[in-house]
């Protein structure tokens, strides 16, 4: 009897995990087509049906690296020449018949992205554990109310003020600087931080911040010493909500920048080259994009499991 | 160490006076119970003392200087929490030290001050270990180990042996009371438990519905009580209440009238005139007798009442016989061999120096 009690629940088991494992694998679907096409070489990319098999080559990672020209026609490299190259380009040259003229944007995008998303973010948790705090333990009158407008910022989609956040930023000269990028993404996101760091705060039992009040402690170090270690997991959930808002955002980072602070979203779908629109370094470059948030969600993972379910578990 | 007084404070909160108009007098070095059921305001008078609630009216003078609206944090007193409230990332070790820390001591006078603490309290063998590791038994001594390692002017207790087992806590009743006395200190404990409260308390505050009903020594709270809450929340049993009213026997001489069953007793000349001189001769009166004050006996003797038992209870050391006066209930101590059957007819007396009797109407003492 209990044999076959536990032999039913192996077979469960065994049917969630072969579930699980479906779904995982629908959901990497794209994220492998991606990391697939970015090693392809050039003369497969548009291939239809696509080949599965090719020998991969990083040539697509170099062309988000640089900028290139194509040959003109007639016009090839002596033997020696293509001895005298750089390993690089004589990849490129190899596969698309291109010179590099210069280094590509991609560097700096990136850097602007980093910059705008840890900006953002750090702001983000500053504000919102602050503010969560003072609506966790302050006698603040309408308190309720005040929570419920913080939270109608988040009923409107975003794109829909577009328009005037770019003519406000364009009155205070805002656009395209990563202040600008970062002040409106932690305005996005604190209403969210508030939320959730309210309710972690909540969670701590208020006789721990009193015992250090009345063991000699101002409010700010029992904030400092006592709160904010035992928020940690809180912390760690909302920062990686907003840096992986910050991270994807397309409209405003498309609206907002241009040159200087343009992020890596809104700089790469114009992958458009000569020889027409390069699938391969889009996809290289997306999948560079990718790798931050997939390191930073595996490294505040632990954190996270507990952090989704918003304290439902109960000490 | 110091003396502590609170003059006339009044808490609300909202529509609700946690604690109305108490007046308070602790002595230096004095170990005062506050006492009284839950939602008393026990608790919110010892957290006005600490600073962690700020009074609405009156002034709370800590070592003669007026604290009233000085901040928890600067009115350097300690305090330890129900449920300890022992930081979960620190150690043992780190959580005494951290009142030290807010002091800026140096790292080996914290040291030197911590093992000395730990010493006194036998939690050596567990400084290194984490709140959660730690037993219930061990938590408390951290929490008071964190308390005393700063030497405070006062220590504020809010019932810290409540979650302790009922042996355990016979066991810390009696080291917390040692401890208090050898640091010396002046300290105000928190108990909903009267027996706590009788076993430690110098002096013990009696409260209920955010007003001090009564102040003094366990001895004078047992058998002097100011009204009838007092007399049945102290006791277990509590007192026995018995109606009657004043009333003259055939010899014109002042009698109590047991309203029950239309039975007399005499009482003693001192009373009489009490009730005299208050003028109580025709009010409605409430007679107190604890269980241990009540005579039991099979024989009828002289100002003895008829009773009926009704139940007998034993506790192994003595025996409460239930009996019915009438149509009143009232508990009689008596030694463990005296086993009558449930109905039998039975006599009670009253040792009538040691009874109370209120005025019904106020519920305060008379005599």
């Amino acid at each position: 009897m209990k044999q076959s009690v536990s032999k039913k629940k192996n077979i469960v088991h065994f049917l969630l995990i072969f579930l699980i494992c479906i779904i995982t694998f629908v959901y990497l679907i794209p994220l492998f087509f991606i990391v697939h096409t970015s090693f392809k070489p050039w003369v497969h990319i548009r291939d239809y049906p696509p080949k599965i098999l090719f020998k991969p080559t990083i040539t697509s990672y170099i062309r988000i690296f640089t900028s290139r020209t194509p040959l003109p026609p007639g016009r090839a490299f002596s033997e020696e020449e293509v001895f005298n190259m750089k390993w690089y380009e004589r990849l490129i040259y190899k596969d698309t018949n291109e010179e590099i003229v210069r280094k590509g944007d991609f560097p700096r995008r990136y850097l602007n992205s980093i910059i705008v998303v840890i900006g953002s973010t750090l702001t983000t948790i500053i504000i919102g554990t602050l503010a969560a705090y003072g609506f966790s333990r302050g006698k603040l009158k309408g308190k309720d109310d005040w929570l419920f407008f913080i939270l109608t910022t988040r009923m409107l989609p975003p794109v829909v003020v577009v328009i005037p956040v770019f003519l406000m930023f364009r009155a205070l000269n805002l656009t395209d600087t990563h202040i600008g990028l970062i002040l409106l993404y932690t305005a996005f996101n604190v209403s969210f931080a508030v939320w959730v760091m309210k309710g972690f705060i909540d969670e701590i039992p208020i006789e721990y911040e009193e015992a250090a009040m009345v063991d000699g402690y101002t409010r700010f170090q029992v904030f400092r010493k006592i709160v904010v270690p035992q928020a940690t997991t809180g912390i760690a959930a909302t920062s990686v909500f907003c840096f992986i808002y910050a991270w994807n955002e397309y409209a405003f980072a498309f609206i907002l920048s241009r040159k200087y602070a343009q992020t890596v979203p809104a700089w790469l779908p114009y992958q458009m080259g000569v020889l027409g629109y390069d699938w391969g370094a889009a996809a290289g470059g997306t999948f560079l994009f990718l790798l931050p948030a997939m390191i930073f969600t595996i490294i505040l993972r632990k954190h996270l499991v507990r952090g989704i379910t918003f304290g439902a578990i109960r000490k | 160490m110091a003396e502590i007084i609170l003059q006339n404070i009044i808490k609300r909160f909202g529509d609700l006076v946690a604690v109305n108009d108490l007046t308070l007098y602790i002595k230096d070095r004095e170990f005062l119970v506050l006492l009284g059921p839950s939602g008393c305001g026990k608790t919110t008078t010892l957290r006005c003392i600490s600073g962690l609630e700020i009074v609405d009216e009156g002034k709370i003078l800590i070592d003669g200087k007026d604290v009233t609206t000085i901040r928890a944090s600067h009115r350097d007193i300690a305090f330890v929490f129900q449920l300890y409230a022992l930081y979960p990332i620190l150690t043992a070790y780190n959580n005494i030290a951290f009142p030290l820390k807010a002091q800026k001591y140096d790292k080996e006078k914290i040291r030197e001050e911590v093992n000395k603490v730990a010493e006194l309290l036998q939690i050596k063998h567990v400084l290194h270990k984490k709140p959660k590791e730690l037993s219930g038994g061990d938590m408390q001594k951290v929490a008071l180990g964190r308390a005393i390692v700063r030497r405070p002017k006062a220590f504020l207790l809010d019932e810290p042996i409540g979650t302790l087992d009922a042996k355990f806590r016979e066991e810390m009743r009696i080291e917390l009371k040692k401890l208090c006395i050898d640091i010396g200190a002046t300290t105000v404990y928190v108990t909903h438990d009267q027996v706590e409260a009788m076993s430690m308390g110098d002096r013990i505050a009696i409260m209920n519905m955010g007003v001090l009903q009564q102040i003094g020594t366990p001895y004078e709270i047992y058998t002097k009580p100011e009204n009838l809450f007092i007399a049945n929340f102290i006791g277990s049993p509590g007192m026995n209440f018995i109606n009657c009213e004043p009333s003259r026997d055939s010899n014109g001489k002042l009698v109590l009238k047991l309203l029950s069953d239309n039975m007399y007793i005499s009482i003693t000349n001192k009373l009489q005139n009490t009730l005299l001189s208050k003028i109580y001769e025709d009010k409605k009166l409430v007679l107190g007798i604890r269980p241990e004050d009540v005579t039991f006996s099979m024989r009828k003797e002289k100002n003895y009442l008829d009773v009926k038992v009704y139940v007998i209870e034993e506790t192994g050391s003595y025996n409460i016989v239930d009996v019915s006066l009438g149509v009143e209930k009232i508990k009689v101590r008596t030694i463990p061999t005296i086993k009558p059957d449930i109905g039998e007819a039975a006599f009670v007396g009253f040792d009538m120096e040691r009874i109370s009797i209120f005025d019904k109407e106020t519920g305060n003492s008379i005599i």
